[in-house]
This record gives structure tokens, sequence and C-alpha cells, in this order.
């Protein structure tokens, strides 16, 4: 299948590593993947924080970019949430005021081919076993957006129990948030702390080498704690731990992607 | 002093002191004083996780759960749809069966009414001369929105003594406290700490803090009140428009002595209370009770209808509450926000709030619900943090049981907040709002984004620091940003963004197909 990548913006910039590995993962199972170069935002931050007149444009920037995708992947299960519970009114909207004619159908075609990485891997092209290796001690952080928006359910897990020397263990709380938030980790800065102190006691508690999710916003909060309070417990994205293999260790994705 | 201003005068007074929105700090400093409380955290910790668990374990034996739910919606959506309809429905059926109807246009007006009609009842009462004392006391049944509308200092600014019957008001009141939740409002205090407070307002040094000694001691304070006082005012779970019954449900009991006792009772109910039929209950009584207290059924179930000659009250009372409910009922997106039934599910199951607990919200509505409510019911002209006071997580609208969207409310919430902050020119002041601005031009464009990601790589080489292993970090950022790094660290930028890799890699592939033919991937 030729699958379009849509990276997001935060991972773009802050994470290569993970498009990298979902690159690398695709390729593994014989997919063909492409990267629509006028890509940039989903328009999530803007949208939850208040500023939906600034998040508007960025859907039909979106549509152009992947109109002619047979299937698009997604490694962040909250912009999938945004694009899955948000693009559908926002097209209606763009189309009332003009100029946007056929959008919220069109929309609705292409949000049925879009995919969160574990969801295209599980649903839609129905594997588990994507042939990785790791051999550490993993726990798994059940993004909200993911575990709620998404039904993502047993999907990441399933897909972590098939790769090979890889130890699962299940978190306490597990569906209590992180307390990042987007802007709500700066706004409310004090708040978010407090949640994110559980829920490090809780990585911490199932004594895991990484912590892991479907989406980096989460685990930048947590992997931003954890080294705050100097653990060596580290955090890595779903994709870049099914990347990973006997040739490649966990960290050639890492040292590919220049950090 | 005309009525109306003596009415005014009287709501002025009312408002003081409580829970008031218009007054209460924004959020995040209420929230950060809270924090730093240990044993308010431990209380809330305990309490919730409680509630919590004994509420899952009556969901998960429901078979039919999400059905109920959706029903319970359909009804919610359904009424609000047609207020107006059975509000008058319900006017008319209550006056039918002999009670008063009584329109609040707001909480000002809601407290004159009451004051009055116990002014009324207690000269009636004087008149009968039996006990001069009683004819100054009221009895209350655990109302939130007797508490919105601050009803009990007007009361007392009347003159009369108010005795807050429900085992956990009766703590806020000997307290001098405020509630924390809406369905158990002393949830952020624990047994020795109730204890303690019996011991010093009750004279009971000897109390022991078991449940039972605990029970004892407020039925002892409260059943000789029960005996004495002839004027009661209570809340309402439901207002049945087809019958012009009104519904309360409880745990202890002390509401059905205060609903059968007194003389006169006067209920004060928002009008988002309305349910259309009898029949609805039999949704809204399996899923109220057991998203509220963990409970199959409540303890008590009261539904009474107008009076009846030798059988309870004599003079029945409804106060119907506007207070900002037609305004939230004019916003479309924002409607659901008025099917709330008052589980008080979302506070247990809110992350935000089992760290902060109610108080920081400043409204008597905390947690996802009053986030929601709150700066509705004020206008959206106070409390305006409140909608940023959620992570979005969503386990609001998991455990609500009639799907309110409150993480959906919440946004467009935020929206009307920007909108309101920003209008006209005032962005130019706001460096949030410019920098919101300024990013949504960069994302327009890849053009701009790559420079961004170059420039924005430039600046925070800046705030770089290597740590122990070699690793470089940010640990502390300027400005608002300076939230993240209070309490965390910031990996520093890769020196690649995943499109130059791309690129990058894309080039490398070309060169090795042009030179032996065969592909090479990027390993």
């Amino acid at each position: 299948m030729r699958i379009a990548l849509f990276i997001t913006c935060y991972n773009d910039t802050l994470f290569p590593e993970t498009g990298v590995a979902v690159v690398r993962v695709l390729e593994r199972l014989g997919h063909e993947v492409v990267f629509p170069a006028g890509q940039t935002c989903c328009g999530q931050m803007h949208w939850n924080s208040g500023y939906q007149e600034e998040a508007l444009p960025l859907l039909p920037r979106f549509v152009r970019q992947f109109r002619d995708a047979e299937a698009v992947v997604v490694p962040s299960s909250s912009c999938v949430a945004m694009m899955r519970e948000h693009y559908p009114m926002m097209a209606k909207r763009l189309e009332q005021r003009g100029g946007h004619d056929g959008l919220a159908a069109e929309v609705a075609r292409l949000l049925e081919r879009v995919w969160e990485f574990s969801e295209l891997l599980t649903k839609r092209l129905g594997v588990t076993e994507v042939g990785a290796y790791f051999p550490q001690r993993v726990t798994c952080h059940a993004s909200c957006h993911g575990l709620r928006s998404l039904g993502l359910g047993d999907g990441p897990k399933s897909l972590l129990r098939a790769v090979r020397g890889l130890e699962l263990v299940e978190i306490a709380n597990e569906e209590r948030c992180c307390g990042f938030g987007g802007t709500f980790a700066i706004k409310n800065a004090a708040v978010s702390g407090a949640m994110l102190e559980e829920k490090m006691a809780d990585v911490l508690a199932t004594g895991a080498a990484v912590c892991t999710a479907t989406d980096n916003s989460c685990l930048m909060h947590i992997d931003g704690g954890l080294h705050r309070r100097r653990s060596a417990v580290r955090t890595m994205h779903l994709a870049e731990i099914l990347a990973s293999t006997e040739r490649v260790g966990d960290a050639g994705v890492r040292e590919e992607a220049v950090r | 002093m005309s009525a109306a201003t003596e009415l005014e005068r009287r709501g002025e007074r009312g408002a003081r002191g409580g829970l008031d929105p218009r007054t209460a700090p924004a959020f995040p400093v209420a929230a950060a004083r809270a924090l730093g409380d240990a044993q308010l955290r431990r209380n809330l910790h305990h309490a919730t996780e409680v509630i919590q668990a004994k509420r899952a374990r009556v969901v998960g034996e429901m078979p039919d759960w999400q059905a109920l739910r959706d029903a319970g919606e359909a009804i919610r959506r359904h009424t609000m749809e047609h207020l107006d309809r059975y509000l008058e429905q319900f006017e008319e059926r209550c006056v039918r069966a002999g009670g008063v109807v009584h329109w609040a246009r707001d909480a000002a007006e809601a407290r004159g009414i009451v004051v009055r009609l116990v002014e009324d009842a207690a000269a009636r009462e004087g008149q009968r001369g039996e006990d001069s004392s009683a004819a100054n006391e009221v009895l209350k049944i655990k109302s939130m929105t007797t508490e919105e509308i601050q009803l009990n200092p007007a009361l007392e600014a009347a003159g009369f003594r108010v005795y807050e019957t429900d085992l956990a008001e009766l703590i806020i009141q000997l307290g001098h406290d405020q509630p924390s939740h809406i369905v158990v409002p002393a949830l952020h205090k624990n047994r020795q700490q109730i204890r303690e407070l019996f011991r010093r307002e009750m004279n009971l040094p000897e109390l022991g803090e078991s449940p039972e000694e605990l029970a004892e001691a407020a039925r002892r304070f409260l059943r000789e009140r029960f005996l004495r006082v002839p004027i009661a005012v209570s809340g309402a779970n439901f207002l049945i428009a087809e019958t012009g019954g009104v519904c309360v449900v409880e745990s202890e009991g002390n509401g059905r002595m205060c609903l059968t006792l007194p003389r006169t009772l006067i209920t004060v109910a928002g009008i988002d209370k309305v349910v259309p039929r009898f029949r609805d209950l039999e949704v809204l009584l399996q899923t109220l009770p057991r998203s509220a207290t963990g409970e199959r059924m409540n303890p008590y179930n009261s539904i009474w209808t107008g009076v009846r000659a030798g059988d309870g009250p004599e003079q029945f009372h409804v106060v119907l509450l506007d207070n900002g409910r037609t305004e939230v009922l004019a916003d479309a997106e924002a409607r659901q926000t008025l099917h709330c039934i008052r589980c008080g599910a979302c506070q247990n199951a809110c992350p935000v709030y089992r760290e902060t607990g109610g108080h920081a919200y400043g409204s008597v509505y905390a947690g996802p619900i009053g986030a929601i409510l709150t700066p509705q019911l004020q206008h959206m002209e106070h409390a305006q943090s409140l909608p940023f006071a959620s992570s979005l997580c969503g386990a609001c609208y998991e455990v609500c049981p009639v799907k309110i969207n409150i993480p959906e409310v919440l946004i467009h919430l935020r929206n009307r907040v920007v909108k309101r902050r920003t209008a006209g020119l005032r962005v130019v002041g706001d460096p949030e709002a410019w920098a919101m601005r300024t990013a949504s031009t960069i994302f327009r464009s890849e053009r701009r984004f790559r420079a961004a990601q170059r420039m924005g790589r430039m600046a925070e080489r800046l705030w770089e620091r290597k740590d122990k292993a070699g690793e470089q970090w940010v640990t502390s950022l300027p400005g608002p940003l300076g939230g993240w790094t209070a309490t965390r660290d910031l990996r520093a930028m890769p020196k690649e963004t995943f499109r130059e890799w791309w690129e990058r890699r894309g080039k490398k592939t070309a060169q090795a197909d042009a030179g032996n033919g065969t592909e090479v991937g990027d390993e």
C-alpha cells in the first residue's frame, strides 16, 4: 500500500526519530511511504486553546496535501482525535462561509483513510507481529486521546506483546491522565506538575526501563519530569520500539535521525 | 422602602461571603494554594478513589448501562428542546395540586422571594403562638442551588437561624466552611477533622471517630430541630412536568424529615431540573444514584405533589430559578451543560479535581461540570480561567450518566473566552494571542514553517545545558514557557527535523539508484 505520512508539526520538529521509525516499520512490512512536503500542523493547539479562527485555515491545507492518499498514517493519537472530532464541524463552518464547496463531504471521505500509527497496523493492515526485537522491560502509557477518543483499547499493547524479547509490564491507574494537556501544561503548570508526579510514581513502580505511548506529547511531559528527578527510565514512541530489530538496536533510529 | 429595593438590599447582603465566582481568584492561583495542603490532597485522593470504586462496581453490573446513558441523554436533550412547554406544564400541574410557583430571573430575585416566603410563614407561625423561638428558624435540605444563590446569608441577614440538615452540609456549616463537591460537600474533610469539629461545636469532648458515633451525634443534634422548626427550604433533583411533582433523592433520611414535618416547605430549583414524564425517572433514578454515590438506589426517594390536608406541609412553594440558564440554553454548542443531573461523577473522575479539590474552582459547582457551568452562569464575565482548568482527558465525559461532552463544551467556552479577550485591537497587548496568531501564520506556509523550525532551533540552543550523561537539555525557560520548566526539563531539539532527514534520505536513495541500479534502504 502507498501510505502518506502526516508526521505532525511537533514530531517533525522535536521527534524526527518517531517519523524515521514509522517509515522503517511500514517499509519493512512492504509498503511504500510518501511524505507530502506541504504539510504542517493539524490545528489542535489552536483549536483546543480557544483560537478556532486560527485553526480553521489549517484544515483545507491538510485536505490539499492528503486528498489523494490511499491511507494516511499519523504517529500522534491526539492529532488524530483532533481531526476526527473537530474536522467535520470545521469543514461545515468553512463551507457556510463560502469558497469551500464540497469540503465537508471530502473531509468525511478523507477521515475514513486517516489512521493513528498503531491503529493502521492493527485495524487497517491487520498485523500485530511486525518483526521487531526489543529486549527491555517496557510499560505502556495509554494517552487519553488514544484511550477515549480513538478507542485504541488493547491495540498498542498487542503490538508490544508481539515484540521479541520485550517484557510488557502493566502500569497502575492506566486510564489516568499524565497531566500534559497541551497549553494546560503551561497555563496550569502547578496542577499539571502534580498530575505528572502521580504518573511518574506509577511509571517507576513498574520497574520498566522504557515508558512508551502512541503520543509523543505525553511522553515529552513524562520524559521531562523523569529527567528532572534524575531517573534513568527513558520514554520512546511505540513506533521506535517496533522499528527496533536484532540488526539495528533501539538506538539506531535515534542515531539516524540526528540528535 | 419599595419592595424592589428591599429585595435588592437583601440580595446584596446575601451575596456576601461564600464561594463567589465574581471575586474568586483565578483557578491557577487558587489551585496552587490547594496543592500546598498535603492533608487536603490525601483526603481528596482517598475520598474520590472510594467513590469511584463503588461507582465502578454498581455500573459494571448493569448490562444496559450504555443504553441507559443514551436514554438519559435523549430525555435531557428533548426536555431542553421544549423547556418552555414543560416548565409551564409543571407550573400548571403543581398549582392545580395546591403548590405555589414563583419565577426568579436571577439569584437576587430568588433570595428575595424565599426570604419573603419565610417571613410570611414565620408570621403565620407567630400567630399560632406555640413556640415563638422556632418561628425564627429554618431547616435546610442539602441544595447546591441555594448555595448558588447564597441563600443562607440572606436568611441570616433577615434575622433567621438556618440549620443545614444534610450531614455533610452540617459539617460545612459548623466549620464555617464551603462545599467542595456537589454530592459530597465535605469530601475534603476526613473523619478525624469532622470529629474535632463536632467535639468543639456540639460540645461533645468525649466523641469518638467511628462513623456510628459521628452519625449518632449528628442525629441527636438534628432530631430535636426537625421536631421543632416549622419552615424548611429544599432543592430538587427533578421537577416532573406531567404531574407537577417534585423529586428529592438522598441517603440519610434527613431530607425526608424536612419534607414531611414542617408546615411550610419552599423548594428552590433551577429551570433545568424539569423532566417531561413520571416514567422518565425510570431511567434517571437508575443512573443518578449509581453515578453519584455508587448505590443501586438511593435509600430515600421522596416524590410529592402539591399539598394534601393532614399529610405533610400545608404550604408548598416552588421557586424556579433562571440565573443565567436561559442564556446557556440559547448557546447551541453549550446547551448540553443543562443536561446535568448533578451526580458529581465527573468530579470524582477528574484528575484535576483530584489534585485541587473543589474550592479552587471558586464556585459551588466545582470540577469538570463546574468548569463549564460556572462561567456560563456568570454570563461569561467571571470565572474565565475555569474552561482552561482541564487537560481535556475526557474522563468526565466517559462517566457522565447523560453523556455531556464536557471536553467539547470546554473547548467551545475557551473560544468564547479568547474571542472576548481579543476583540478589537486588544490582541496587540496580549502575548498569548500574538503568539497564537503568529503560529497560525507560520503553519499556513511550508516555507515559513521550515524557517520557524530553523529559528526555533537556534533560539533554543541558547537555553541548552549539558547534563551529567552528556545530553543536551533545557532546564529553565523565560516568560510563560517557564511554566514548563517549573516542574519538567525539556530535551534539546534535534539537529535535524524529520523533513530534513526525509529529503536527505531521498537524495541518498536517488544517488544509489543512479549508481548501481539496486535499491538501497535507509539502514
